[in-house]
Order: structure tokens, then sequence, then C-alpha cells
């Protein structure tokens, strides 16, 4: 039962955070913090899968998610800021 | 002004519908028929101790060659438009020297993060896991080889064959379960048997099934990951 219960706090608590990042995302002036929230929500959210007993779904979130679409969305920033600049 | 009120509307309407949805909602406590069958037949039938892993390369193989597809599909269509010029081919990328603790720790870590995604994809039917999630930590080796040494020259020829073949040999096993199985990525073959339950020769062809998808989503991920790369030289 105490398990039980700290299972659903943590899932509440990190998608709360989730949310907050979210609204981070949106109205950071910097893109770059903006990128780096949008990982930290694909982690939350593999660990969130991970509570609900999904660990084939939050292993491809956590490598895909937060991993490999960051670094892509880092590649195509540099791009645009130095093909603007 | 007027867009903010137009949002809060759209989100009050969001708002009314799923006020309604979570009111209705109620969780099931027992299993629907389709998933009752598979927890029930699913261990005998396809022998693979990890269920998810039988309902994806087996009872829904075919929405997994779809994926595949879809991914390879996304690829090549980002290979051809991040085509460089043959002048731009050779330039070096200019970026400060990245820092001797990344190098270090791409030396040592690369090779544990390659193996523990060959693990991940040869064990999907025991574990969880299986092909896609064990190409992408491949993938994420290769992301790591990358930012330590941002020059870094990824032998294309060796992808695309490797790419190939794996998704030849999908295929392939595909249709030997026609020949030889019930039918289209069947994965016992008849006589075979699907081997002792929970050791890593079971499930049939869905170890050698998955070791293909695993190694086609890491080629191709690295591949993506390889022109992104080089596309900073031609700015």
């Amino acid at each position: 039962m105490n398990r039980e219960f700290l299972f659903i706090g943590l899932t509440i608590f990190l998608g709360l955070i989730s949310i907050i990042l979210a609204f981070v995302a949106i109205h950071h002036k910097k893109l770059s913090v903006a990128v780096i929230s949008t990982s930290f929500i694909s982690l939350f959210a593999s660990i969130i899968f991970l509570l609900l007993a999904a660990p084939d779904v939050a292993m491809t979130e956590a490598a895909i998610g937060s991993g490999l679409t960051t670094l892509i969305f880092f590649y195509v920033l540099n791009k645009i800021k130095k093909t603007n600049a | 002004m007027l867009k903010n009120i137009l949002i809060a509307l759209v989100l009050i309407g969001f708002g009314v519908i799923f006020y309604d949805l979570f009111m209705v909602y109620e969780a099931k406590t027992e299993l629907t028929d389709l998933a009752h069958y598979y927890a029930k037949n699913g261990a005998n039938e396809i022998g693979g101790a990890n269920l998810v892993t039988s309902i994806v390369v087996t009872y829904r193989g075919f929405d997994t060659l779809g994926e595949v597809t879809i991914l390879f599909v996304a690829a090549s269509i980002i290979s051809f438009f991040l085509k460089l010029k043959e002048d731009e081919e050779e330039k070096v990328i200019g970026s400060k020297d990245t820092t001797e603790l990344l190098v270090t720790a791409s030396q040592v870590l690369v090779p544990l993060i390659f193996l523990f995604g060959v693990y991940v994809f040869m064990n999907g039917h025991l574990t969880p896991g299986g092909g896609f999630q064990g190409g992408s930590i491949i993938a994420t080796g290769v992301a790591l080889m990358i930012m330590a040494n941002p020059n870094f020259k990824i032998n294309t020829q060796i992808i695309h064959w490797i790419e190939s073949i794996s998704g030849v040999a999908f295929v392939f096993a595909g249709v030997l379960g026609v020949l030889l199985g019930g039918g289209f990525l069947d994965n016992t073959f008849k006589g075979l048997g699907v081997g002792e339950f929970g050791t890593l020769f079971s499930a049939g062809v869905i170890p050698i099934i998955y070791s293909f998808v695993g190694l086609k989503v890491g080629a191709e991920i690295s591949n993506i990951l390889n022109k992104y790369q080089k596309s900073q030289k031609s700015i």
C-alpha cells in the first residue's frame, strides 16, 4: 500500500513538472532552453512509462525522445542561426 | 487580445469535452476478449517470455513491417534533402575543440553502449526491449561518437549494406513462414517447435527477426545522424 502511494505520488509529481517545462518551452526567449526543456519532458515521460509498467515504451522514449531528437534539434538550430546571421 | 480570448475559449471547450469523458471513464477490472486470448495462449503458441514481443513480431507482425518501412522512407527523404555538393564534401566542420572529458568518456562508453544495444535486441523475446529499442540505443552510441569528434567519418557503404541486407532478410523470414509455417511472419516452422521456454534460442524465429530489425533501425538512425552532422558543412 505504501509503495503504491509512492508510485502515484511520483507519477503526479513528474506530470506536474512536465507541464511546467512545457510552459517554459513555449514562453522562454532562448530557443536552446526550449529544446532542452522538451528533452526533459521526454525524460520524465519515459520515467512515467516505467512506473506505469511499460518498460518497452520507456526505452524507446528515453533513447529517441530525449537523446536523438535533442541532438537533431540542436543541429537544425545551429544551421538556422549561421545561415540567418 | 481577440487571439487570447479565442485560445481561452478553445481551452474551455476542450475542458468541457474531456470532463465528460473523464466522468464516464471507469477502470476496467477484467481483460478484454483479445487480451485474454493473448495472455492465455501467447506463451504456448509463440514461446516468448516477453508477451509484448510476441504480439509485436508475430500476432501483429504486419504492423512492425509497416513501421520499419516508414522509418526507411523517412531516412531516405532526409538523405535526399540533406545531400551535399561535391566541393562541400571535403570541408572540415569548424568547431571549438571538444573537451578531453567527452573524448575519453566516448572511448570508454561507446563499445559498452553498442554491446547493450545488441543485448537488448537479442533478448527482445525474454526481457523488455526489442529491435527498435536496441537499434535506437546503438544510434545513441553513434551520436556520442559524433559529438566527441565532429569530423568523424562514418563508412556509409557498410551502413547501406547492413540496412539493405537486414531489410531483405526480415521479409525473407516472413516468406519462409508462409512456406514452412502457418502464414506470413509465422514464427514457428513445422518440425522445429518453439524451443524451451525462457532460453535464448526459444520463440522460433523471433530472435532472428528482431536482430535484423535492430540492425536495420540502428543503421537507419545512424545514417540520419550522419546526414545531419554532414549538413553542418554547407553553412
